[in-house]
């Protein structure tokens, strides 16, 4: 490609290993339910039985009888101001006040000496409700006869999109071939292994929040204004996270009503989710109906596409007003049409609130697009490699939702998936119970806007070098929960400054030592605190050069420094290490301080919702499958995996791999397993690991992984995304793979065993009726 | 088993009875009181500081706790804290020799296998206890032997690698890994 700029970098590019390897494999990581401070008391949450019910009474009278209760909280004792993530819609207290809406809908909370009297006391907070008719259909919550679960939202409408590009009507009009189908997604659960914790302590007016989060900064955000406190008094950190997929995007009860039993006890509190309480948290995906009308020319170029969507929020909002506009406002990436619409109704229902899992919004409406493409693909007699080279997005393009695409290599991920594949040879040629299908997919490298209104930078960080120059140390606000972002930043910071991997340190996600960041979501760090890094260790590297050629008598012009070694490309003779440079530096100067910061440029049209979507720069990513059908029994078995990204330059090339598996990896169980169900009255049936199945080792197909060269001249190196773009093909993948198997199409998430057995079934009644 | 029964009554009843046990937890000779339903994992967590054992579902479901009770992997949020008297126990934090990984860790550092790292610690004791075995499992033997430890991060791609590479076999997905 032209514009590719390739460079001989020194530590970018590598396959270094993680920083924070060593302490993870001999268990001395600490997560947050590790920390143990003195004096510390354990908390837990009592949550409602009832879908929907009215508060008449509660009374923890006897619950504070109880020896090592020390406190028993209710809404009475925490701020009734409103809150959510998404100041879209502020629509949840602390603890409920007059009704709660849904099975694990938070009450009252209790701070005891041990885990064991945190159940004594729960148990004993009596608590009287009147139960209410519960909406737990979200087809119906609209009709007149519901009941009504927020009364300033009438008939449960949480959010109503209708956007239109070009001309919809007159593209159907024109098209040489129209047609409309309709998938269901599933309610899924992000699941990171380690359960949601926050320990939450006061000094004097400050408080501190040790929180499992992949937020500091929002954490910070809504806790002050919850409380109304000065930001600069609200401490949220992380040790170690053990993953989030974006369940751990938004503060929970945990740091809320951490932060009143800590207050009022004067001692440190720590509040854990167990299992089951996760799943009632949730905040996971949305279940989305979705229909899909497009039309397309003889060839099958598309011309335009009707998206007609409805989703499943849940009882409150969560990130869920951003989730409903990324569920239209994705579609248009992979594909180029100039003519779209989209309608789209999140509605409540009195079931756990749904928010941002890996891919936020997309992947179902992925998986239902390419299923559609599919159908076209096969009425029209096409070849579905053939159709999606055809309408695949080029470079340097806009969508008609207005989103700017600088580099896409759309059309080379998918020929390059082709040939990895073996799709020509595979392709009608392979025996029957076997198929092969393509999906595609695309996502943002980072938010083009932050979550609430503010013009603070995206990112921003600090790197100071030590005294005497033998370490480094990065502070970001960036936040590693597990994806490896404190390497790759560490790498990043490196090679600015021209230093070394290995000696460089880090101090992460902590408001109050770290610059400020938005955290982990979104797939934003790789891109946009990478840009701060990269102009922090610029600064570093400028000001070393200004000190060598003090030190050397020599033009700084004439000056570089790469892996720690000050060097003249012209002059063998002049050397200096990095640490003397960095020495002297601070002998006469003082501390070597590096800084910088990102805002990305304005993006995006000016019609409603247009902020949703819009990002520096886009992942784009093509995905192969092949499954073997059992027709006796319906099982899904996934073969081989074959993934071509394009993902601009890349830092690590291990962990962009890693990211890819793990993208993968949660697509395949959403696409086969994972459902989170529900009993006819709201509770959760399957609240725990083995019945809400991911897939464990045995499950997993074999993956072969594959870039194309890219560089995207909006990120720092040509960097874009990876971590979530890697989920969005796969659900799609596997439908038409099975599709192409048995000519069954299986029109609902999960491709479950059972679904594809009863519809080789009714093919097969279809068939003998004929 | 010692039993330390004390009959004085408290507000909330007569005082539960405790037990006092013994466990060679890495080595360590380690006496603790405990209550009858205490469990393993939450001694080892909380009375001993041993954190390296996680918690992730408290049912057995994830592997997040695997410990090796006298060499068998085992889920300790499913074994009484009294099963576990006179056993040695090996944690994660007893895997590597006086600071210096077992091969097994330096295999996952190697093949980034780690991510989030919270199952980290259970699927290397579940490796260690099939390499103890079978020193040089298939791929089909590798994957059965970490089925019990569920990863939301990885995909297993690379843990597969990584155990493979500590067992000097050769991994089908190592082959599959082409491509750049």
């Amino acid at each position: 490609m032209s514009d590719t700029v390739k460079q001989d970098y020194a530590v970018i590019g590598k396959s270094v290993p993680k920083i924070d390897g060593r302490e993870k494999v001999t268990g001395a990581a600490r997560y947050t339910a590790d920390l143990k401070f003195p004096n510390m008391l354990y908390g837990k949450i009592l949550t409602s039985p009832f879908a929907h019910a009215r508060i008449i009474s509660i009374d923890t009278s006897e619950a504070e009888k109880i020896p090592g209760v020390r406190a028993v909280i209710t809404h009475k004792d925490a701020p009734t101001l409103k809150y959510g993530i998404s100041p879209a819609r502020w629509d949840e207290n602390i603890f409920c006040i007059d009704t709660v809406k849904f099975v694990g809908d938070k009450v009252a909370a209790v701070a005891c000496i041990d885990e064991q009297t945190c159940y004594k006391a729960l148990a004993a907070i009596k608590v009287e409700y009147e139960e209410l008719p519960a909406v737990l259909d979200p087809l119906r919550a609209t009709e007149e006869d519901q009941p009504q679960i927020h009364p300033e939202f009438v008939r449960n409408i949480n959010a109503e999109i209708h956007q239109d590009f070009g001309d919809v009507e007159a593209a159907f009009k024109e098209a040489h071939y129209v047609r409309t189908d309709t998938f269901v997604g599933n309610r899924t659960y992000q699941t990171p292994i380690e359960p949601h914790t926050a320990t939450s302590m006061w000094d004097g007016e400050k408080l501190t929040v040790y929180s499992s989060t992949q937020s500091p900064h929002y954490f910070q955000y809504y806790i002050a204004r919850e409380f109304g406190l000065p930001m600069g008094d609200v401490r949220v950190l992380k040790t170690y996270v053990g993953g989030g997929f974006g369940g751990k995007l938004e503060p929970t009860g945990l740091e809320f009503g951490g932060a009143i039993l800590a207050k009022i006890t004067g001692r440190p509190v720590k509040m854990f989710y167990d299992r089951a309480e996760m799943f009632a948290h949730n905040r996971g995906r949305h279940r989305q109906y979705m229909t899909i009308t497009s039309g397309v020319d003889k060839d099958g170029k598309i011309l335009g596409v009707h998206a007609d969507f409805v989703m499943d929020g849940g009882a409150y909002t969560s990130l869920g007003i951003a989730t409903a506009y990324y569920a239209g406002a994705m579609l248009t990436l992979t594909y180029e049409f100039d003519n779209f619409r989209f309608d789209m109704l999140r509605v409540y229902t009195n079931l756990p609130a749904c928010g941002a899992q890996r891919g936020h919004g997309a992947p179902q409406p992925r998986y239902a697009f390419e299923a559609h493409l599919d159908n076209i693909a096969k009425d029209l007699g096409i070849d579905p490699m053939d159709i999606r080279i055809l309408n695949a997005r080029r470079p340097n393009t806009t969508t008609p939702n207005e989103f700017l695409v600088n580099s896409c290599e759309m059309k080379a991920c998918l020929e390059k998936a082709r040939e990895m594949s073996g799709w020509d040879e595979k392709k009608g040629k392979l025996p029957k119970g076997r198929g092969i299908g393509v999906a595609t997919g695309s996502f943002v490298s980072g938010a083009g806007y932050p979550i609430y209104r503010t013009d603070l930078p995206h990112a921003a960080a600090m790197i100071k070098v030590g005294e005497d120059g033998t370490s480094a140390t990065l502070y970001t606000g960036a936040t590693d929960i597990g994806q490896g972002s404190d390497t790759v930043l560490c790498q990043m910071a490196a090679e600015a400054m021209g230093y070394t991997y290995e000696q460089m340190k880090i101090v992460a996600a902590d408001t109050e030592t770290t610059p400020h960041d938005f955290g982990a979501y979104a797939s934003r760090q790789t891109l946009m605190s990478g840009a701060a890094v990269k102009q922090a260790g610029e600064e570093v590297k400028t000001q070393m050069l200004e000190t060598a050629a003090e030190m050397l008598d020599f033009p700084t012009v004439d000056l570089d420094i790469r892996s720690g070694k000050v060097f003249s490309p012209g002059n063998e003779s002049v050397t200096l290490t990095f640490e003397e440079v960095a020495r002297h530096f601070f002998v006469n100067r003082g501390p070597l301080v590096g800084k910088g910061s990102y805002t990305p440029p304005k993006l995006g049209g000016k019609f409603k919702g247009a902020a949703v979507g819009t990002s520096p720069a886009y992942s784009f990513a093509a995905q192969v499958s092949e499954v073997e059908i059992d027709e006796e029994t319906g099982e899904v078995n996934v073969l081989d995996v074959w993934d071509v990204h394009d993902c601009g330059t890349v830092i690590n090339p291990a962990l962009l791999e890693a990211q890819v598996h793990g993208a993968l990896f949660m697509g395949l169980g959403e696409s086969i397993w994972e459902e989170v169900k529900f009993d006819d009255k709201g509770r959760i049936a399957n609240p725990n690991l083995s019945e809400y199945r991911i897939p464990t080792a045995m499950d997993m197909p074999v993956v072969h992984s594959a870039l194309v060269d890219s560089y995207e001249p909006a990120g720092p190196w040509g960097v874009k995304e990876v971590g979530e773009g890697a989920t969005l093909p796969t659900m799609g993948c596997f439908r038409n793979a099975i599709f192409d198997a048995m000519g069954v199409s299986i029109n609902s998430l999960p491709l479950g065993f059972e679904k594809v057995w009863r519809a080789m079934k009714e093919q097969r009644e279809e068939g003998a009726a004929e | 088993m010692e039993t330390i029964d004390d009959t004085r009554k408290t507000t909330a009843g007569p005082k539960p009875k405790r037990y006092v046990i013994d466990l060679t937890v890495n080595g360590d000779p380690r006496t603790v009181v405990v209550k009858g339903n205490a469990l393993l994992v939450n001694v080892l967590r909380d009375e001993l500081d041993l954190t390296g054992t996680k918690k992730g579902c408290e049912l057995g479901d994830c592997g997040s706790c695997t410990v090796l009770l006298d060499g068998t992997p085992v889920d300790a949020c499913l074994v009484l804290a009294l099963e576990a008297d006179g056993s040695e126990i090996v944690t994660i934090e007893g895997v590597a020799a006086h600071g210096e990984l077992d091969r097994l860790q330096a295999a996952f550092v190697d093949k980034a296998a780690v991510q989030c790292g919270y199952c980290t610690p259970g699927m290397i004791l579940s490796a260690k206890a099939l390499l103890a075995g079978n020193p040089h499992p298939t791929e089909p033997e590798i994957r059965a032997a970490i089925a019990g430890n569920l990863c939301r991060c990885t995909g297993y791609v690379n843990i597969v690698r990584a155990i493979a590479a500590a067992a000097e076999v050769e991994a089908v997905v190592e082959q599959g890994g082409e491509a750049r």
